[in-house]
């Protein structure tokens, strides 16, 4: 895994509440036994038709394309443990998404992807859609080591601070493989299995 | 590890259980994982992962994998064949048999008569048990938790971790109790208890947190229905739902082909029933219903947690403060385009579906049977058995005969319609009565508009062609 750097980029919003996996990537594109090509399918029900893009879908408008950071509502990612929702964000170009709240097998699998989940308050929130809406074209600077989301505007630096488990912070930092971290425990985990109750199984 | 002195501090199950099974505690703990259950959907990248690495599956003893999701559930007449989707499904199908074999993993697939729905199997199979850590790269895993498991989903690079170490970097989870009291009226079944439990809450109401279901009422329940509540956790935000042990569940084990048998099976028992939650152990957080006051419970949007009793009234976006959940409302009304504010009995529909990892059981079939019998069904209706075991057994019990003389259609077992990977969907536009767990926009195929309900509920509808208190229906025992 790379380490996550510091990025700026201006925002694509997304703010409906509780946008579950099925709307991230839908289930009949889960039938793939690899992650290429899901970028494009991200989204795929609210962003295309039968016959086309959708224009007025937020991930078509022209002005969006390239942006890596998605502000969206409260409860992302809830519903099916597929990490094809991850993928297919971090495949379209995400590196970053801010809301209120996640969900929590979608968390796990966003920062296994080093997919930045940004958790505001409320009050955070709302400043950084106001000035969206004022201003759209806001770019936005992601510091995972300052724990930081911040933006200029009229000169002044407006920033906010934001949580992390510190595990997945150094994890995307330093760019760890987790499945590594497993492995170099091997010894602990064979004199735990010698200490099980004789399973059944 | 394994005794409790009466000076230490009362601990949950939960609590209990991720004691029992830390391997280490540093920055982050390491949990070791009992039993990991596979499909194909969410293992193929993981399996490549571990080729490409070089490394084996630790476990293939405590690993099981089945074939579920892209099943087709419809035989071909023409050659007795399964009628796949696409060859998409069966390259991964074909990929899941190929990585069983080179891994040493068992498959419970197309050829066996073990095979069926994940949730529906490991507990047939007696592979669920009491004090278990059970993952599998599915979100409904919370179903296991009826046992007393810690059971919860994990995403593909998690599948990875699993069969490579049979250890999870995890963080413990808080503590939900939820107190389920009073005796269910005629008609309502848990199905509606958690769908009142999830609109109650709210669909994120539980995230960071593992519900214990306790109280009267959840030990009255049976462990399929047990199951079926501690399914759906994960409709409330909740990764995992428990029920405490107890003589249902030692009942339903015993004798399972997967189960400790002789001298082992003593010795599980007495280590289960150290599971239970002790005497004055502390919840973070705290829910009671009353469930003698439920009526059946229906979904009218675009999420669980949407759901109402069958004679409210669907709720009004212009009566919520809050934007975002104004706005949520608003979608899902108009994906579903339901007014608000009407009641949604008499709500015509065109597709009834019974089945799902929720409620495909054999007591799921024989409460619907109970419907059907007699009658014909008004619309398309699919009755999915969740594994073969439960098949047979509705098969030996004639039950299937019920269901074909009404005109649904019995089909083999599958996820089949909760998830419509298989070809089986709904069309655009239409609606349908499920017994499934998700109502998401799209979930039961592009455009198709779900509502949630019980087993009872979706074969009143089937019979009537339309929402169908169930209680208004005169049926034998219910």
């Amino acid at each position: 895994m790379k380490r996550f750097e510091k990025f700026s980029s201006k925002s694509i919003l997304l703010p409906t509440d509780n946008i579950d996996t099925d709307q991230i990537i839908p289930a009949r594109f889960l039938k793939i036994t690899d992650k290429s090509d899901l970028g494009k399918n991200l989204f795929a029900d609210w962003r295309y038709s039968s016959s086309g893009e959708l224009t007025d879908f937020v991930l078509n408008r022209s002005e969006n394309q390239q942006r890596k950071i998605l502000i969206t509502g409260d409860n992302f990612g809830c519903g099916s443990s597929r990490e094809h929702a991850p993928w297919a964000l971090v495949g379209y170009g995400l590196r970053a998404i801010v809301s209120t709240s996640f969900a929590d097998i979608f968390r796990n699998n966003a920062l296994k992807n080093h997919l930045l989940l940004i958790t505001l308050e409320p009050s955070e929130y709302s400043q950084i859609l106001a000035t969206i809406s004022s201003s759209p074209e806001t770019e936005f600077t992601v510091d995972l080591a300052e724990q930081k989301l911040s933006f200029d505007r009229d000169s002044k630096e407006y920033s906010f601070h934001f949580p992390i488990d510190q595990f997945s912070k150094r994890c995307m930092m330093e760019g760890l493989d987790e499945l590594g971290m497993l492995l170099s425990y091997e010894k602990e985990v064979a004199n735990f299995e010698a200490r099980l109750p004789v399973y059944p199984l | 590890m394994w005794s409790q002195s009466s000076m230490s501090k009362p601990k949950t199950l939960l609590e209990k259980i991720w004691d029992t099974h830390v391997v280490v505690e540093r920055e982050q703990t390491v949990v070791y994982i009992d039993l990991h259950l596979i499909h194909e959907v969410t293992s193929p990248q993981a399996f490549t992962g571990l080729k490409e690495k070089g490394l084996k599956v630790r476990r293939p003893d405590k690993t099981f994998a089945t074939i579920d999701h892209s099943l087709p559930t419809l035989i071909d007449s023409s050659n007795s064949r399964l009628s796949f989707a696409d060859s998409m499904a069966v390259k991964q199908i074909e990929q899941l048999i190929s990585n069983c074999k080179e891994f040493g993993i068992e498959l419970y697939g197309l050829d066996s008569p073990h095979q069926g729905i994940v949730h529906v199997i490991g507990p047939e199979l007696g592979l669920t048990q009491p004090g278990y850590t059970i993952v599998c790269g599915d979100s409904h895993t919370a179903t296991h938790g009826a046992f007393g498991a810690l059971a919860f989903g994990i995403g593909t690079t998690e599948v990875e971790q699993v069969l490579a170490t049979q250890c999870l970097f995890q963080k413990k989870p808080k503590n939900y109790a939820v107190n389920l009291e009073g005796k269910l009226r005629r008609g309502v079944s848990a199905k509606d208890i958690i769908l009142a439990l999830i609109a109650k809450i709210g669909i994120d109401g539980a995230t960071g947190h593992v519900f214990e279901y306790r109280g009267y009422a959840i030990k009255n329940l049976s462990m399929e229905e047990r199951m079926t509540i501690c399914n759906m956790s994960i409709e409330a935000g909740a990764r995992a739902g428990m029920v405490a042990p107890d003589e249902t569940t030692f009942d339903y084990l015993y004798h399972r082909p997967l189960a400790p048998k002789g001298a082992a099976w003593k010795e599980a028992v007495s280590r289960w029933k150290r599971f239970p939650t002790d005497e004055g152990a502390i919840f973070d957080k705290e829910v009671t219903i009353d469930v003698s006051s439920l009526e059946p419970m229906i979904t009218f949007g675009t999420n669980p947690a949407m759901a109402i009793p069958i004679s409210a009234r669907v709720p009004d976006p212009e009566s919520i403060a809050d934007s975002g959940q104004k706005s949520s409302l608003q979608q899902a009304l108009s994906y579903m385009d339901i007014s608000p504010g009407r009641q949604l009995l008499d709500h015509p529909i065109d597709t009834v579906f019974i089945g799902s990892c929720t409620n495909s059981r054999l007591s799921d079939l024989e409460q619907a049977a109970k419907v059907f019998k007699g009658r014909k069904v008004a619309v398309k209706t699919l009755v999915v058995p969740g594994s073969q075991s439960v098949k047979k057994e509705a098969e030996d019990a004639g039950i299937d005969l019920i269901f074909k003389e009404a005109g649904a259609e019995w089909r083999e077992p599958g996820c089949s319609m909760c998830i419509a990977m298989n070809g089986d969907q709904v069309a655009p536009g239409k609606y349908s009565v499920s017994t499934s767990n998700r109502n998401f926009e799209g979930r039961q195929g592009k455009g198709a508009r779900t509502f949630l309900a019980s087993p009872l509920t979706a074969a009143a509808a089937a019979v009537t062609g339309k929402i169908t208190d169930i209680r208004s229906l005169e049926i034998e025992i219910l």
